[in-house]
């Protein structure tokens, strides 16, 4: 039965993940197909149609800065036209740090007569690299328990056994997942326009205890067995710092919406993995012969801060 | 429940001694672990936890009649939340330096188990003034704790003392990194331990 119920939430999540997939990765305008970093210097843009040749060999015409400093413009030394008139390659003055993302403004693209209006394009490198390392990222050179030290109250109540650790890893990450991308949705589509990120903190956490309550009520009707398994846990999920810690790190890093789908993922499965090994740890630790002012919670302590040690292992990696 | 009968100094130590958030209750173990490696750094954590811990022990008790039992949760969060802004606000704005330094913790506090905790347990029961001594006493019970974190490693790990030197050398540079945190809060909780059980030994070799 349980192996059914941890393979049904197994394929919900990939579901979700597939259809966030398929919607987050359109480009910002819509005569402009494609940018790719070219060489160590270049970036090409591929437009839908043919541009006009006047308008897009004119330097003036592009601004490029990295996404980090938008006050400090990258200098281009040329701009090459492809012979059917799609393909523009830009060459900058210096090299480019290719691991920040780009962004490019184009004024007034021209096409066979017609205005297509300005665009505001982002170059990325190997953009499912990055996701990847985004999510890499959050599960384990940062894990959120042992390199920022989220989450410990839940942490060091629910490790005591291999299958309650399962139970609430599962459970934290799905509402991490399902809260996380709201927060995101509110964030960039009302708190930010109107100008009320002040507000974040009393937002974020409505949203959260509105989530869990969420989840709760509709996996009480949907999946009565699945409710049975996770319940108990989706109280607990609300005690966890890490739940508001990664809606505050997505606002505070700007981040996009697979940004931000795969910093929660990360959180969760990070998370998860703290508990299977603590709780693995913590189970042989019954067995052992502990001094008895040790009982308990310090010596939970100590295995925490040499997991913690073992982790720092994994700092200053970068992946792609 | 009946409103509570303690004095006030009772109130204010139970939760500095026999209540003690970090050491005796191990709630809110996050920044006690997280960000401690200096005595100033858990003195302003401490200071803006007792802060909130105080307002919104003081707004709920005196908004408790108004508050049906079903909504008790949200309420305390929602209040927690705003009062969390306003220290985050403040804390942004005077001192922004030491603010970057805490990073996320102080927007975290509104997680902290404990706020919530006294609010359930204490607040929406008492009046406004013995809810003020409540909070306060756990308030000064959490800087406390993150300040005795804070004086072991800062002093352990960079031989100084609120940035001024006080040793000379730094005996174990090791204290400093965040994982020595949890190492820290162990050993504290052990010797804790060790304390209370030798104090029951002894008071059990006397009755006999």
């Amino acid at each position: 039965m349980k192996t059914t119920t941890v393979k049904n939430v197994l394929v919900c999540v990939l579901a979700l993940l597939g259809l966030l997939l398929l919607s987050g990765c359109g480009q910002e305008h819509p005569f402009v197909q494609k940018t790719a970093f070219k060489d160590t210097s270049s970036i090409v843009i591929k437009f839908a149609g043919p541009v006009d040749e006047g308008r897009a060999k004119d330097i003036s015409n592009y601004t490029v800065y990295e996404k980090p400093d938008p006050d400090i413009k990258l200098k281009i030394s040329q701009v090459e036209l492809s012979p059917d008139k799609r393909t523009l390659t830009l060459t900058f003055e210096r090299e480019l740090n290719q691991k920040q993302p780009h962004m490019i403004s184009i004024k007034e693209i021209n096409s066979e007569g017609r205005s297509l209006g300005s665009a505001f394009v982002s170059v990325k490198k190997l953009y499912l690299g990055y996701l990847f390392s985004v999510l890499i990222g959050a599960m384990l050179i940062n894990n959120f328990v042992f390199s920022k030290y989220l989450g410990l109250c839940v942490f060091f109540g629910t490790s005591q056994k291999k299958s309650t650790a399962v139970g609430m890893g599962i459970t934290f990450t799905i509402v991490m997942v399902f809260s996380a991308m709201m927060a995101w949705f509110l964030y960039q589509f009302v708190l930010k326009p109107y100008r009320l990120d002040f507000l974040q903190i009393v937002v974020f956490i409505g949203l959260v205890s509105l989530s869990v309550q969420a989840v709760d009520t509709i996996l009480r009707k949907l999946n009565p067995v699945l409710f049975k398994a996770f319940g108990v846990y989706l109280v607990l999920v609300i005690a966890n710092c890490i739940i508001i810690a990664v809606p505050l790190t997505l606002a505070a890093n700007e981040y996009n919406a697979m940004e931000s789908l795969m910093l929660a993922l990360g959180a969760g499965v990070g998370f998860l993995i703290a508990l299977f090994l603590m709780a693995s740890v913590r189970e042989r630790l019954e067995l052992a012969n502990v001094p008895p002012t040790y009982r308990g919670l310090p010596i939970a302590f100590v295995v925490a801060g040499l997991f913690a040690l073992a982790f720092l292992g994994f700092s200053g990696m970068s992946i792609f | 429940m009946p409103a509570t009968t303690k004095t006030t100094s009772q109130l204010l130590f139970n939760g500095i001694l026999s209540e003690n958030p970090i050491f005796r209750l191990a709630l809110s173990m996050c920044p006690a672990v997280g960000i401690t490696t200096t005595v100033m750094n858990g003195l302003l954590l401490g200071v803006a936890v007792l802060f909130v811990q105080v307002f919104s022990g003081c707004t709920i008790a005196a908004i408790k009649n108004h508050i049906h039992p079903r909504i008790r949760i949200p309420t305390y969060t929602l209040t927690i939340a705003t009062w969390v802004t306003v220290i985050d606000l403040i804390l942004a704005a005077y001192l922004p330096d030491a603010y970057k330094q805490m990073g996320i913790f102080v927007k975290l506090i509104v997680a902290f188990a404990i706020i919530t905790m006294r609010l359930e347990t204490f607040a929406c029961k008492n009046t406004v003034k013995s809810s003020f001594w409540d909070g306060l006493g756990m308030g000064l019970g959490f800087l406390l704790g993150m300040m005795t974190l804070g004086f072991v490693r800062e002093l352990l790990g960079m031989g100084t003392l609120f940035g001024y030197d006080v040793l000379g050398v730094r005996p174990l540079l090791f204290f400093v990194l965040p994982a020595a945190g949890f190492f820290c809060v162990g050993f504290m909780m052990a010797i804790f331990n060790y304390v209370e059980l030798a104090y029951n030994r002894s008071k059990t070799a006397k009755q006999s």
